[in-house]
């Protein structure tokens, strides 16, 4: 009666609870800090420190011509983590302007790596190298189109590699903007069956991208730090304080590991500053992405279309520009209009819910095999997006109460929760223990 | 023949002269109207974070790019070998031989700012490194408190008050700025003076002097490169020449005030 009883309570708020039994001990219950400061070393799970990797380039479109300025940038770069025997493969794709070998995507690799997994890891489509090679418009943020890209990279890389691994089936993750990615591309192997991609799990994606980037500029809009140069440097100096304060304390200096959440113990940063550092971080995404686009597309849109800079000359001028552009002002100034060129009669409207999962809410809905990871909190969602997203998933879907956006993506509860999704054989998450 | 060529290097010369004036220039001076342009953006008075004094933009690109080069055929290569070849214990132990010879360096330095502690620290170290550490090849200082701490004679002039001046690319070595450039040229001469006695006094010989001297730099630079995560371009990001120089401005700042 009693077991009945709590199996009831569990499965009217699916995904709500995390693992039973197991502590969700996660530090930080302000989403921003969570999001600035990940997870600090001792919540961690042990990971191994080396592991076999192996970078790899491609050339996605033979005939295109890479402008100067990019003269270091020679192919399209990924990275493999191979087994020695036959295993399963997983495809990570990178979150909005990360690649390859980011923080969170080298986490996941040795994750999976230690579980038995091959691991290909590719990055985001938003990313320079991404767009310069293999975006077949350079315009990217389209979901679909970008993921469509993902798809032809995937077949690529897969079969540069395919001499070297044995492979038992595939999978695909991603997370934040790469988690739609993944949906995308899955969806679209479930038609052309390219793979057979057997499971797919989306860690922190956003609901409506137009939504979440709006959100993520605003946090640096809204704020005096961006009012102003002055105010800027105000904001910059505050952080030189309290990094400076850190050593102080500290006496030891490093950007890795635990060094922020070691300022955050010298002094907590108010919610205000750290949402700001969340804004300016995605800043200097889309500040790379916009530039990158508009030089390989001739857009005029800083940079005039009949100027080939090369290496030597200033891009100082543009960094300045692009620093006062949000993402937001490239999908109207840029991206609208260049994809309602290609397709006339395109709407706005129509073009803000292409680049949403709702897009695809059939195959999600449908699809046994798809699996959220998601935090209740997460600062780029819109009222309603996490609720919308546990509706759809049901018992796939999976909420830990706090997280921020991907910053608890290394907690080991959350990490084990990953890879149980891809151990375990059914995929469902109430069979992992 | 001659017509030719004399016709030719004046316009070579002028060529030449555009090259460095295209690189001089405001970009968004030139070419088609664009969408934003910086006129309508860029506030020319104000000082954005971003900015550094940095008169000689276009050769410290183009040393940039010089030095991803060498990095990727000489140094990295270089630095594979090394670490392939000696084992990681011994180069743990070169690492800390060399970084010991730098504490006459940080001592001076620290004399020179009037940074009592820093003396003492850099005495300390050096005495305990060279003596117990067996000639400076094990670090037991920094397990008994005394933590390596570099004084340069760029942060010294810094700590006189005197600015940065204009940010320059330093081929090999990288980011820096005429005073610190300045700097590093000075506590190199004082380097090779004092480790010169040194040698002289052990060996007499000039040329094995110089044998040594040479030895000395290139491990130097191969130890150094090793300890380095830096890669060039690995950002991916188009201002990777701004983020750079951003980053090397401030970390001097910090270096200077604390």
């Amino acid at each position: 009666m009693h077991k009945s009883i709590l199996l009831m309570l569990v499965l009217l708020v699916p995904g709500t609870v995390p693992a039973s039994g197991a502590a969700y001990d996660y530090p930080f219950v302000n989403a921003y800090e969570a999001t600035v400061l990940g997870t600090p070393s001792i919540y961690m799970p042990p990971l191994p420190e080396e592991i076999p990797r192996e970078d790899d380039m491609i050339t996605i479109f033979p005939e295109r011509r890479i402008p100067d300025l990019f003269w270091y940038s020679e192919g399209l770069r990924f990275s493999l983590v191979a087994q020695e025997k036959p295993a399963p493969l997983i495809f990570v794709v990178a979150g909005t302007g990360g690649d390859y070998r980011s923080g969170k995507v080298k986490l996941l690799q040795k994750a999976f790596y230690q579980a038995g997994f091959h691991v290909l890891s590719l990055s985001s489509p938003t990313h320079p190298n991404f767009i310069i090679h293999a975006s077949a418009t350079s315009i990217p943020g389209h979901v679909v189109e970008d993921s469509r890209d993902i798809y032809r990279v995937m077949q690529l890389a897969y079969g540069k590699v395919q001499e070297r691994i044995v492979v038992t089936q595939f999978h695909i993750t991603g997370y934040s903007l790469g988690a739609v990615h993944a949906a995308f591309v899955a969806q679209m192997d479930a038609r052309e069956k390219v793979f057979g991609i057997q499971k797919v799990l989306m860690v922190n994606p956003p609901v409506n991208l137009y939504n979440s980037v709006d959100i993520l500029d605003r946090m640096l809009t809204d704020n005096p730090a961006s009012d102003s140069p002055e105010e800027a440097r105000r904001f910059v100096d505050y952080f030189m304080t309290l990094f400076a304060e850190t050593y102080e304390r500290t006496q030891a200096l490093t950007f890795e590991g635990d060094f922020l959440y070691e300022m955050y113990k010298t002094r907590p940063p108010e919610e205000e500053k750290l949402g700001v550092l969340i804004g300016v971080s995605f800043r200097f995404a889309s500040r790379d992405l916009i530039f990158t686009a508009d030089v390989m597309t001739k857009a005029g849109y800083v940079v005039p279309a009949d100027r080939e800079l090369s290496s030597v000359d200033s891009l100082t001028p543009y960094f300045k520009v692009l620093g006062q552009t949000g993402f937001t002002d490239y999908y109207s100034e840029l991206f609208l209009p260049f994809f309602q060129d290609r397709y006339p009669g395109l709407t706005d409207p129509a073009l803000r819910e292409q680049m949403s999962l709702r897009g695809i809410e059939g195959f999600l809905r449908r699809n046994h095999n798809v699996g959220l990871l998601h935090n209740a909190d997460d600062v780029i969602m819109a009222p309603g997006e996490i609720d919308y997203l546990k509706e759809v998933f049901g018992d796939r879907a999976r909420i830990y109460p706090t997280g921020g956006h991907c910053g608890n993506m290394a907690h080991h509860e959350v990490l084990a929760s990953i890879v149980g999704f891809f151990t375990d054989r059914g995929g469902r998450w109430e069979e992992i223990q | 023949m001659m017509r030719a060529a004399n016709w030719r290097n004046p316009l070579l010369c002028f060529a030449a002269c555009l090259l460095v004036l295209t690189a001089l220039e405001v970009p968004a001076a030139a070419g088609a109207p664009v969408k934003r342009p910086a006129e309508a953006y860029v506030d020319p008075s104000a000082q954005y974070p971003v900015d550094v004094y940095d008169p000689w933009e276009g050769f410290n690109r183009g040393v940039y790019r010089l030095n991803y080069y060498l990095d990727y055929y000489l140094l990295l290569p270089a630095v594979d070998v090394y670490e392939f070849v000696v084992p990681t214990f011994a180069r743990r132990g070169i690492h800390n031989f060399l970084r010991n010879l730098n504490e006459p360096r940080n001592f001076v330095n620290s004399l020179l700012q009037g940074r009592a502690e820093g003396c003492v620290n850099a005495v300390m170290r050096f005495t305990l490194n060279t003596s117990l550490g067996i000639g400076g090849l094990l670090d037991p200082a920094t397990p008994a408190g005394y933590r390596r701490r570099d004084e340069d004679f760029g942060q010294t002039l810094g700590v006189w008050g005197m600015g940065p001046g204009p940010y320059l690319v330093l081929p090999m070595l990288g980011p820096s700025s005429l005073r610190d450039g300045s700097g590093l040229a000075a506590d190199m001469a004082f380097y090779n003076w004092w480790t010169d006695m040194i040698i002289e006094s052990a060996s007499g010989s000039g040329k094995k002097r110089d044998l040594i001297r040479y030895g000395l730099f290139v491990q130097d630079a191969v130890d150094t490169r090793s300890a380095l995560d830096f890669r060039y371009f690995e950002t991916g990001s188009p201002f990777e020449y701004e983020l750079v120089r951003f980053l090397y401005s401030k970390w001097r700042e910090f270096e200077i005030r604390y």
